[in-house]
C-alpha cells in the first residue's frame, strides 16, 4: 500500500514541473539522445534537461550536464541515465535529486543541495541506491549475468 | 497513467521474486575533488549499507548479489571512467577583480589577472556568467549603486567583446550593501571595490 502512495505522489510532482529545465547539457560527444515521454531528441550543447528525461548515449557517446544547484553529472558510452526527482530552492538551498543509472557509467560532483542537507542527492542503480554526503564519485553498472 | 502502471508492475515483479534473480552488478567509487577534498557516499544494497569515504576506494555489488570492497586501483578506475570523467562540465567557480577608487577601471594587478579569468570563461562551451559589482562605503547609496553596476557592466561589455554571447552574461550592482570587509560608512577600502564573477 505504501508503495502505491509514494508512486502517486512522485507522479504528481513530475507532472507539475514538467516544462521547467532543471539542467543543461554542457558537453555532448558522439551519439547522445534525450528521451522525453514518447519523443526522442538529439542532445546538443545547450539542450535543457527536464525531470523524467532519459539520457541515452551510444557506444561513442558521452554527455555532461550541469544542474541548477551546481551539481554536475556526466555519463559515458552505452549509458542510460534518468533524473526521476529534482527540486531545488535557490534561496534555502533545500532540494532533492534522485538519479537512476540503469546502464553504463556515471561521474558526478554534488552541488549546493548536498552541502545544505547531506544525502538529498541519491543515485539508484538496478541493484543498489547511493546517498551522497558531498564529494565526487563515479558509478558503473554492468550487464547482469545470464 | 501508463507510467504508473509500468512502475507498479516493475515493483510487483521485483517484490514477487524472492528467488535468486540475476543481480545487476554495480561499482561505486569516491573520487577526490580537484582541491583534494574527499567526501562521502553511502551505498545501500538490500539490507546492507556501506560508507565510502576514502579517495579511490569503492564498493562493488556482484552478480551473485553480494556487496564487497572494490579492489580496483586508481589507475583502473581512471581508465574505466576516462571518457566519463572527461565529459564532466567545468566546475562552477568564481573570480574577484578589484577597481580603482570611484572608478569602473581595474587596478593594475587585476588588469593583469583579467586575461587568466577570461581564458577560463572562454574554455567553457556554454557558460552561465553572473557579474556582481560592489563598492566601498564612500558616498551615498544611489552613487554606489550606480558605480557598482557600472563596474559590472564594464566587465560584461568586455566579455561580450571577447565573443561570449550576450545572453550568457548577467550584470548586477549591489552598491555598498555587501561589503567584503565590514567598515563604518564613508571608509575607503580597496578590498570592497570589486566585482565578483560567478561562472557555471
Amino acid at each position: 500500500m505504501r508503495k502505491v502512495l509514494i508512486l502517486v505522489a512522485a507522479l504528481g510532482f513530475a507532472g507539475s514541473a514538467a516544462a521547467a529545465d532543471i539542467g543543461l547539457i554542457k558537453v555532448a560527444k558522439g551519439s547522445v539522445e534525450i528521451q522525453r515521454g514518447a519523443s526522442k531528441l538529439p542532445a546538443k550543447v545547450g539542450t535543457g534537461v527536464q525531470i523524467s528525461d532519459v539520457v541515452v548515449t551510444g557506444k561513442d557517446g558521452s554527455a555532461g550536464i550541469t544542474f541548477t544547484d551546481n551539481s554536475l553529472v556526466s555519463v559515458g558510452p552505452n549509458s542510460v541515465f534518468s533524473v526521476e526527482k529534482y527540486s531545488f530552492d535557490s534561496t534555502t538551498h533545500a532540494g532533492q535529486f534522485e538519479g537512476n543509472l540503469r546502464q553504463g557509467r556515471l561521474a558526478a560532483v554534488s552541488g549546493k543541495m548536498v552541502k545544505q542537507s547531506p544525502e538529498s542527492m541519491k543515485i539508484r542503480t538496478p541493484s543498489a541506491i547511493m546517498g551522497v554526503r558531498g564529494t565526487e564519485f563515479v558509478v558503473q553498472v554492468d550487464e547482469p549475468k545470464r | 497513467m501508463l507510467r504508473l502502471v509500468a512502475l507498479f508492475l516493475a515493483a510487483i515483479v521485483a517484490a514477487g521474486c524472492a528467488c535468486k534473480a540475476p543481480v545487476t552488478p554495480a561499482l561505486f567509487v569516491v573520487v577526490p575533488s580537484s582541491d583534494g577534498h574527499v567526501g562521502k557516499i553511502v551505498v545501500t544494497h538490500g539490507a546492507e549499507t556501506r560508507v565510502i569515504d576514502k579517495p579511490w576506494s569503492g564498493q562493488r555489488v556482484t552478480g551473485d548479489g553480494t556487496i564487497e570492497a572494490a579492489k580496483d586501483s586508481e589507475e583502473e578506475v581512471r581508465k574505466a571512467f576516462g571518457t566519463t570523467l572527461s565529459a564532466l562540465p567545468g566546475r562552477p567557480t568564481s573570480f574577484m577583480l578589484y577597481f580603482l577608487e570611484g572608478k569602473d577601471e581595474l587596478t593594475p594587478e587585476s588588469r593583469e589577472e583579467l586575461d587568466k579569468v577570461f581564458a577560463e570563461l572562454k574554455r567553457r562551451p556554454l557558460p552561465d556568467i553572473v557579474v556582481i559589482g560592489h563598492t566601498d562605503s564612500v558616498g551615498g547609496l544611489t552613487y554606489n549603486d550606480k558605480l557598482s553596476l557600472a563596474r559590472a557592466e564594464r566587465m560584461r561589455e568586455m566579455m561580450v567583446g571577447l565573443g561570449i554571447p550576450e545572453e550568457r552574461v548577467q550584470a548586477a550592482g549591489r552598491g555598498k550593501r555587501e561589503l567584503l570587509v565590514p567598515t563604518e560608512d564613508n571608509i575607503s577600502e580597496p578590498r570592497n571595490r570589486r566585482v565578483e564573477i560567478n561562472v557555471r
